[in-house]
């Protein structure tokens, strides 16, 4: 199988703000084909404004010239749109592992006012404590709030539901 | 048809391009910065959003244009974004009003628009509505902590309040276009959205001690390009860069 290399290929490439994931434990990337010999890459944004869209695309195709495919195109789908429930175990494993605590709640309904009852408690990443709390709901990039553990008294991000 | 398609797309595109540069001048202005970044975070989903609306637009237009020839080469009577969001930072409390005023109506129309018969808009709208729910959740919060807050938190939100009120009745106002897009099914019928926001904000009101606003008449007249005079300001300072060095990359 072509696709099969692709996939390889892929799973190398880091997410630039997160570097220990890789772009496919992210979960952007929707499909894999071909044009002739050109591989068309499909990929499907985080969130709407997010910067490293831009990166994404031009990872990908350095990455597939580095290898030896020509004319690699990387179109944008959004539907169906990004959900952190896409992100892999192991990239969720690789999140904890570098410090920010995976998506915890599961991305359906969530109450957009007076939502405090749906706050779960978010487990922190040094000690595993649940004692925390939410400090602000936007952190130092679109895809993370800020938390701090009461325990061990460290803040920490976590990597919010969508 | 399609110039209906093209009209909405840039009313919505312009609302959110609007709003993210008077989300960004808080840029290191934050009141402390946590709500610095919240704010950025916010301007960084209106940007996005803005640009997929406006890459629409541009599918749909006659003209060879791009979005950033939308964004930054139109004169200001081409804009097409709702009068609320011209609105400047004067306060927090007006930032904060102005946000949620915009964020209730994004969460009503966004929830509406994700069942469009244009499957672009329905993508468009799927995606940003999860981005809605986490701004509105901030942007009600505040309401509350202020409304609910000091004497002088209660007395500056709800200035905001009566303030900002004047230029929601613009948010509902359907221009023909839009009147054809709605017999369609391809957006809902504004004037059932006035009463579902109405009753969504004064649920908050109510929480956070509030009253409600009365005026006589409100303002209207973004679909047709009437704007506030803060608009020409704004515009002078975001078009400077690309109207001096017309090909400038960053
Ligand atoms: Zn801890």
């Amino acid at each position: 199988m072509k696709e099969t290399r692709i996939w390889e290929i892929l799973a190398e490439i880091p997410d630039p703000e997160i570097p220990v994931l890789t772009i496919l434990d992210l979960g952007i990337v929707r499909k894999v084909a071909f044009e002739g010999e050109a591989p068309i890459i499909t990929i499907t944004p985080t969130y709407s404004g997010c910067p490293a869209m831009q990166r994404f695309e031009s990872d990908i195709k350095e990455a597939m010239t580095k290898n030896g495919y020509e004319g690699t195109e990387v179109p944008m789908v959004y539907d169906p749109a990004w959900t952190t429930d896409w992100i892999t175990e192991e990239g969720r494993r690789k999140l904890k592992e570098y410090g920010i605590a995976p998506p915890e709640e599961s991305s359906a309904d969530k109450k957009a006012l007076f939502y405090e009852d749906d706050i779960v408690n978010v487990t922190c990443p040094r000690c595993n404590s649940k004692n925390t709390k939410l400090e602000s709901q936007f952190g130092s990039t679109a895809c993370k709030a800020l938390y701090k553990c009461n325990d061990c008294l460290e803040p920490f991000e976590y990597f919010k539901c969508l | 048809m399609k110039k209906d398609l093209y009209n909405f797309a840039i009313r919505m595109g312009d609302t959110s391009w609007i709003l993210s540069h008077r989300l960004c001048e808080l840029c290191s202005f934050g009141p402390f910065l946590e709500e610095d970044l919240a704010m950025t975070n916010v301007g960084l989903d209106h940007i996005g959003q803005a640009e997929e609306w406006l890459n629409y637009a541009c599918e749909l237009s006659d003209e060879d244009v791009d979005a950033d020839f939308l964004a930054y080469r139109r004169k200001e009577k081409e804009y097409r974004n709702v009068q609320l969001v011209e609105y400047p930072n004067d306060d927090f409390a007006y930032v904060i009003t102005r946000q949620f005023y915009l964020d209730v109506y994004n969460y009503l129309l966004y929830t509406k628009l994700t069942q469009s018969k244009d499957a672009t808009f329905a993508a468009i709208a799927q995606k940003s509505l999860k981005e809605v729910k986490y701004h509105l959740r901030h942007s009600s919060n505040w309401m509350v902590r202020l409304g609910d807050g000091t004497e002088e938190s209660h007395e500056r939100v709800q200035n905001a309040v009566d303030d900002l009120w004047f230029y929601t009745g613009d948010l509902f106002v359907m221009p023909e276009s839009e009147q054809n897009l709605a017999k369609e099914g391809i957006i809902p019928n504004l004037a059932d959205l006035e009463a579902d926001w109405e009753k969504m904000v004064l649920e908050v009101f109510e929480k956070a001690g509030i009253n409600k606003p009365s005026y006589e008449v409100l303002a209207s007249g973004s679909f047709d390009g009437q704007h506030t005079e803060y608009l020409g300001f704004m515009l002078c300072e975001m078009q400077y860069l690309p109207n001096k060095y017309q090909d400038a990359k960053w």
